[in-house]
């Protein structure tokens, strides 16, 4: 059995993997012949048999997700990508869209004839302008070859598909907003329900995936739903993007069965950094509760990860050995989570204010332990509370560092400030020529 | 620039933007990176011509453009250096490559440095949030193209090489565009850079050198047992 399993990153070595030229000679766009001659409906079906789970967070089932556009709504349906990928530590979706493009545009096309759409649209965050010309031009290519637009392969089936540059906003990951955002509006999430798939674009029934998954869809198609369910665990079918960075080795991308743990790809990365140890890491981005050495085993699926406490989220595994203090990097994550907060509900517009002066004031050694119990409640005071994930999000590194390394936060304060040396931390640390 | 009124191209341009979208208003975002190629920031006159085209008012759109962060309301320079100071970036140095730059360019957070006798060009400074590019930590965005791998001494020798008007190329893209170029491709014009740069960076391509040289794969199609119907569903 391969411990990883390259699928959408199989072409990333290749000479030019972003042409069509290229990507056709590997057999690419034959799976929408194959989902042509099936209904949409038993598109659907196959990838709900694949378990084929949101790549974007979350892991709704993907299937499901389109099985609830109501095909008896007169309006027309729409597809959105979400290619935000904003969330610290992600960075699956960038390298893909830069290398693959065309698996995206091909998974598009046979997820909009699924759920009936005839217009898509992929939502790229805008600060990322190589990556937005390699999308742009594989849809141009796509039209060219008659993968796109009037009566593709002569199926009857029409669809366009327009690429959308973002300008800078985290909110607009989350799915609500990123439709405010694709109205031009202000990226601010909106009441659920109406669920998107009821009412989302323009009112429209809509379906809002992550690049991942629909860029998962084309395989599935063609090699079958068993084929991607023979990967992973019971309830977490089939391959993933694992992106490894911080003090490893081999920072990058690892394309494996879910379920793979980090021991394991740490033993393909060359370890953490050398002469290091692991101290905490992210599972799934930086909203995902930290873990530790502790949890070296643990598979990265969905269940094996919420079983401890975290989340599989983005399966953004950032690592930081022992040099890092845990209260700076929290502090910096808060101080994110604060300046992206869209100000719509009080919980998170004041709460991440308060909880960036708390924290502000315990790093540099000030306050008491009470304060620290005093951070929790102002943490439970948002978790749950906040219209939308990011406020919840904005605990999960705070309560969960408090958890691990609580002694860490109390060395700030009998320290009376940060006893930990950042330069210590840096790529380049250990490495200056030493006079 | 005497006048800040758009001229007829980019009003014609502001029109194709809006007509992609079954609602014109979906236009905005793309429409208003064109105004900062045009105009070098989000000018008053800009903020109209949206608000005409798309027959909303300008406080609608103003308030549009005070949300996205992309968006400047004062001009940056021709090359607009963002050095990722997040978490992941920050640890591993992203804060020394900031604090060097601040220092080596003599201005503070999104401030653009002064244009010395003999510089051509001139460069901006910002601290960004993570730009999905943690592997190649700490990054240094240069008119949002890639620059992986950055230390303090290669942001200094990069951000020189740019003001004196030097070809600086993407570690892993093309060569660098000005800003207000690089506005134009968000806004939906592509510039014919595309097939620049490599498929991917080294980083990226970690785990499938692994797998090549191990000869790992995914499984083959012909080799797996058909799946019951309806188990996806439990
Ligand atoms: C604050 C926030 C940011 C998010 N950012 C992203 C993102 O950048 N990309 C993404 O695919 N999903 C993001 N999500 C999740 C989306 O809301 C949504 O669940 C996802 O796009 C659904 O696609 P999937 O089912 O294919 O995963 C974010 C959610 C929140 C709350
Ligand atoms: S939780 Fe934060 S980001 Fe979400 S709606 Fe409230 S203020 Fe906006
Ligand atoms: S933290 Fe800097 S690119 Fe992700």
């Amino acid at each position: 059995m391969s411990t990883l399993t390259p699928v959408l990153t199989d072409t990333w070595d290749a000479e030019q993997g972003w042409k069509l030229e290229t990507y056709a000679a590997r057999g690419g766009y034959s799976s929408l012949d194959v989902a042509f001659a099936m209904s949409p409906d038993d598109v659907i079906t196959a990838v709900k048999d694949s378990g084929l789970r949101g790549r974007g967070g979350a892991g709704f089932p993907t299937g499901m997700k389109w099985s609830f556009i109501p095909q008896d709504n007169p309006k027309p349906k729409y597809l959105v990508v979400n290619a935000d990928e904003s969330e610290p530590g992600t960075c699956k979706d960038i390298p893909l869209m830069m290398g693959n493009p065309h698996v995206l545009v091909e998974g598009v096309i046979v997820s909009s004839y699924a759920i009936r759409a005839n217009k898509a649209f992929i939502y790229i965050r805008g600060e990322v302008v190589h990556v937005i010309r390699r999308v742009q031009a594989a849809v141009a290519e796509a039209y060219a070859a008659g993968h796109l637009g009037k009566d593709i392969h002569g199926s009857g089936y029409d669809l366009d598909v327009v690429v959308h540059a973002g300008a800078g906003a985290y909110i607009c990951g989350e799915e609500t907003a990123l439709l405010e955002g694709l109205e031009g509006r202000r990226g601010q999430p909106r009441l659920r329900p109406p669920f998107p798939a009821v009412a989302g674009l323009y009112a429209s029934p809509t379906v809002i995936n992550n690049v991942e998954s629909i860029a998962s869809v084309p395989a599935i198609v063609s090699n079958g739903a068993a084929w991607f369910a023979s990967m992973g665990t019971e309830k977490s079918k089939g391959h993933g993007i694992f992106s490894l960075s911080g003090h490893v080795q081999r920072p990058g991308q690892y394309e494996a069965p879910l379920g793979i743990t980090l021991r394991e790809l740490l033993d393909l990365a060359g370890g953490v950094r050398e002469g290091h140890q692991l101290k905490f890491w992210t599972p799934g981005g930086s909203s995902t509760p930290l873990l530790t050495a502790e949890h070296l085993d643990v598979p990265l699926d969905f269940e094996g990860v919420g079983g401890v406490g975290s989340m599989l989220g983005t399966r953004a595994l950032q690592v930081f050995d022992e040099t890092v203090c845990v209260v700076r990097a929290v502090l910096r994550w808060t101080e994110f989570y604060k300046h992206e907060s869209c100000g719509k509900c009080t919980p998170c517009r004041e709460g991440t204010w308060w909880l960036v002066q708390a924290l502000t004031r315990l790093e540099h050694g000030q306050g008491s332990e009470d304060d620290l119990d005093q951070l929790l409640d102002q943490c439970d005071n948002i978790l749950g509370r906040s219209f939308c994930a990011l406020g919840d999000g904005a605990t999960s590194p705070i309560s969960s560092s408090i958890q691990h390394f609580r002694d860490e936060y109390l060395a700030h304060l009998s320290h009376g400030g940060c006893p930990f040396d950042p330069a210590r931390s840096t790529a380049w640390a250990g490495q200056e020529v030493s006079a | 620039m005497a006048t800040n009124q758009l001229d007829d191209k980019t009003l014609t341009e502001l029109r194709e933007i809006a007509a992609r979208y079954p609602e014109p208003r979906s236009g905005l975002l793309p429409m208003l990176h064109l105004v900062q190629s045009a105009q070098g920031r989000i000018t008053p006159e800009g903020i109209e011509a949206c608000a005409a085209i798309l027959d909303i008012s300008a406080a609608e759109v103003s308030g549009v453009a005070t949300f996205y962060t992309m968006y400047k309301r004062h001009g940056v320079g021709d090359y607009h250096v963002g050095v990722c100071t997040n978490t992941l970036c920050a640890v591993m140095g992203g804060d020394e490559i900031f604090a060097r730059l601040k220092d080596h360019l003599e201005i503070g957070n999104d401030e653009v440095a002064v244009k010395r006798q003999g510089d051509s060009r001139t460069v901006s400074l910002e601290h960004i949030e993570c730009n999905a590019a943690c592997d190649y930590a700490p990054v240094v965005m240069v008119n949002w193209e890639f620059m992986d791998n950055q230390t303090p001494e290669s942001a200094v020798q990069m951000v020189e090489s740019l003001r004196a008007g030097h070809e600086v190329s993407s570690t892993r893209g093309p060569r660098l565009c000005t800003w207000r170029e690089a506005e134009r491709v968000l806004a939906g014009f592509p510039d014919g850079r595309v097939d620049e740069g490599p498929t991917a960076g080294e980083a990226s391509l970690a785990g499938l050198r692994i797998a090549r040289e191990r000869g790992w794969t995914a499984p083959d199609p012909e080799q797996v047992p058909a799946v019951e119907a309806g188990e996806g569903e439990a």
